[in-house]
């Protein structure tokens, strides 16, 4: 609490004792009979106390023709509560009234400190190892690139760089969600705003303290409150009206019934309850804050999000549409079978393979090498003297006297070979030829990550219609991943440009919200133009953060659907709360005009609904790591 | 040439933020400018040569409007 808010509380709790003792001597011992001015001069020292502020800041909107601000509208109706000779009332409604205000700036300074506290990411200093050897403690943002950091265990890694020396576990929890942490060594790349583990590291600073992956987030998370969400625009039309037509009501309520009945007391009294219920606060508070929470609580998942507005639009995920290699399958290529010609051992198909293969740094080649060191064998490879790459086709690699052919079908025929054509299915086909006599084949798989099927059957749950699988991969490997996984529509054989039009195309046809989902490389043009780009493994990638307007700080699926539930309870809370809060308001705006609602109902329908839907909101940020 | 600065505010409502934000965007040098509530965070863009001056105007203009608007700088 800070120091402003206790003082207020002090004055309240002073004003509303003072309050008490009056309302007593008055009602129960009977003590000013008859002396009106007297109550009401004593009504009037509770009411300045706490509603001093309220007065001032009236005048001052006068001053600046700002008439319909709150605290005008509540000076008017409290004045007229004393007029209509309702001085217990008066004072009553300026106390609750603060009452309300001052729960509402509490509720809000603990939704800010959470906000802050998952946000808590950004390191607060850095040590710097200059030339002579000393080390010396700077703010992270004087680093230089080039400067040697020195991390001890525990600390916060304060901007991105090379670990040049030691060996530790970095804790990347803060950035991705994830709790396992990755080993950093010599050579590697350390992302700041994770915590170092139990080894001391050496680090060259390779960017800035404001182009680093920490300042980053935090750059996008506080700049993602300022792209509204439709349910805010709505909120901020919706309250530039609401004012002016309650007041409006309020005057109407005033005069029209009284020049019939005579009856102006009552009836401005009447008039008075809708001016305190006149402000739109509990809205244009608690809706912004909801999505505030939702975009808080996705960053603790380690998910960026870009906007109130993709909160949003995520939410109502009709067609999701996605990269195959390294978003639905692994990325990481492994030999799953060796069909060897006859009279040919798989260990040789496998041996001249690796051998031909053994320069390589193809995906392809590093699968067959692995599989190679992993059978268990120790005979050296083979020492290739020359090898030619084939372009679409494979590579011939010249070993002594010989050559080893490996690569497709159409390499085997161009070069005459005799060989027997394997149906792949999901599989990429590596045939190998030693000179003319045919070896076998090599069938190379990227297998399905494994929680993709529940994850698509969450995403199914979460109300995605349409499951959509574009790769640059090849149609019958397209194919089987698509069956394997139950996706309604897979394109195969895409180049970037096709991908690009098969979601203008997909665009046209979509009920609901598009998203695209990839892993950020080469997907730039696609990630910008479906409604929401997410971008996997996010981290340290600078590309996709750009691009992609959702960023999945790590390449772990099961993030999707858990941002998308945020998504929903967040649209869902802020809903709860526009319903919720008109509901009451209308309702005692009806009772206040019939006169079974008085200023109390009142107060209650302005500050009492702002508070609740304030805590309503605030339920988003306890939303604890999901995954 | 403009330059950006981020500040620390305290800022009492969200009203208030519109109205302040509103005033001061109409001051002369002033690019852009944000009062968020909700972060409290006031984002001044304003043209780099008499930034200083124009930070100075834009703080009084928004305590005159809202006397609990202030900046920590």
């Amino acid at each position: 609490m800070s120091r402003k808010l206790k003082k207020e509380l002090l004055v309240i709790i002073a004003a509303l004792a003072i309050f008490f003792v009056i309302l007593i001597a008055e009602h129960l011992i009977h003590t000013f009979s008859g002396r009106k001015w007297l109550v009401l001069i004593l009504y009037l020292i509770p009411y300045l106390m706490v509603g001093y502020d309220v007065l001032r800041k009236a005048v001052l909107g006068i001053i600046h023709g700002q008439m319909l601000d709150e605290s005008f509208l509540m000076t008017i109706a409290s004045i007229g509560a004393f007029v209509t000779g309702e001085p217990e009332e008066a004072a009553a409604v300026m106390l609750f009234y603060q009452i309300g205000e001052w729960f509402q700036r509490y509720a809000l300074g603990q939704s800010r400190q959470s906000i802050a506290d998952l946000m808590d990411i950004a390191p607060d200093y850095a040590n710097v190892e200059r030339a002579d050897g000393t080390v010396e403690e700077i703010d992270p943002e004087e680093i230089v690139i080039g400067d040697i950091l020195v991390i001890k265990p525990g600390e916060k890694i304060p901007t991105d760089g090379t670990v040049l020396s030691g060996e530790s576990m970095i804790n990347t929890a803060a950035l991705t969600g994830e709790s396992v942490p990755r080993s950093a060594s010599e050579g590697d790349m350390v992302i700041s705003g994770c915590v170092n583990g139990d080894g001391l590291l050496r680090v060259r600073a390779e960017k800035a303290y404001e182009d680093s992956t920490v300042a980053q987030i935090l750059e996008l998370v506080e700049n993602a409150t300022e792209k509204k969400s439709h349910t805010e625009n709505f909120i901020t039309r919706f309250a530039r009206y609401y004012t002016p037509i309650v007041v409006g009501a309020a005057v109407l309520l005033a005069v029209i019934p009284s020049l019939v009945t005579g009856e102006w007391m009552t009836w401005i009294y009447r008039a008075c309850t809708f001016l305190v219920i006149s402000c739109p606060c509990a809205l244009v508070i608690s809706v912004p804050l909801a999505f505030f929470g939702g975009i808080g609580a996705s960053s603790k998942n380690g998910v960026l999000v870009k906007g109130s507005n993709y909160l949003e639009l995520l939410a109502d995920i009709h067609t999701l549409v996605s990269d195959k290699t390294g978003t639905l399958t692994k990325g990481d290529f492994s030999v799953s079978d060796i069909l060897p010609a006859d009279g040919v051992s798989g260990e040789e198909v496998l041996y001249a393979a690796a051998s031909a293969e053994g320069m390589s740094t193809h995906p392809i080649a590093v699968s067959i090498r692995t599989k190679w060191e992993e059978s268990g064998q120790t005979r050296d490879l083979a020492v290739i003297t020359d090898t030619d790459n084939v372009s679409g086709e494979g590579l011939i690699a010249t070993v002594g006297e010989d050559k080893i052919y490996a690569g497709n079908a159409r390499l085997m025929r161009d070069h005459g070979i005799a060989f027997t054509e394997v149906d792949p299915g999901a599989a990429t086909v590596i045939y190998i030829a030693k000179n003319d006599q045919y070896l076998g084949a090599v069938l190379i798989r990227d297998s399905v990550k494994e929680d993709a099927p529940q994850v698509l059957d969450e995403l199914r749950s979460c109300g995605v219609k349409r499951l959509v699988m574009m790769t640059g991969d090849h149609k019958n490997v397209c194919d089987a991943v698509a069956a394997e996984l139950g996706i309604d529509e897979a394109y195969g054989e895409m180049l970037p440009q096709d991908k690009l039009s098969r979601i203008e195309d997909l665009l046209a046809s979509s009920d609901g919200c598009l998203a695209f989902i990839g892993d950020g490389m080469n997907d730039a043009p696609t990630l910008s133009r479906a409604d929401v780009g997410i971008a996997m493994g996010g981290i340290g990638s600078d590309a996709a953060i750009e691009a992609a307007d959702v960023v999945i700080m790590d390449d772990d699926l099961s993030r999707l659907p858990a941002v998308i539930k945020i998504a929903r309870r967040t649209v869902g809370i802020a809903r709860q709360n526009i319903i919720f809060a008109l509901a009451v308001k209308a309702a005692i705006l009806l009772l206040g005009a019939l006169g079974l609602a008085g200023m109390w109902a009142a107060v209650f329908a302005d500050v009492g609904v702002a508070v609740l839907c304030i805590l309503n909101s605030m339920r988003l940020l306890l939303v604890r790591r999901t995954i | 040439m403009t330059m950006i600065k981020k500040f620390n505010c305290e800022i009492d409502c969200a009203a208030c933020a519109e109205k302040v934000t509103d005033a001061i965007r109409k001051i002369d040098g002033v690019e852009d400018v944000s009062v968020n509530f909700l972060t409290q965070k006031f984002k001044l863009k304003a043209v780099d040569d008499r930034f200083d001056e124009i930070l100075e105007e834009a703080i009084a203009t928004g305590k005159r409007i809202e006397p609990d608007f202030s900046v920590e700088r």
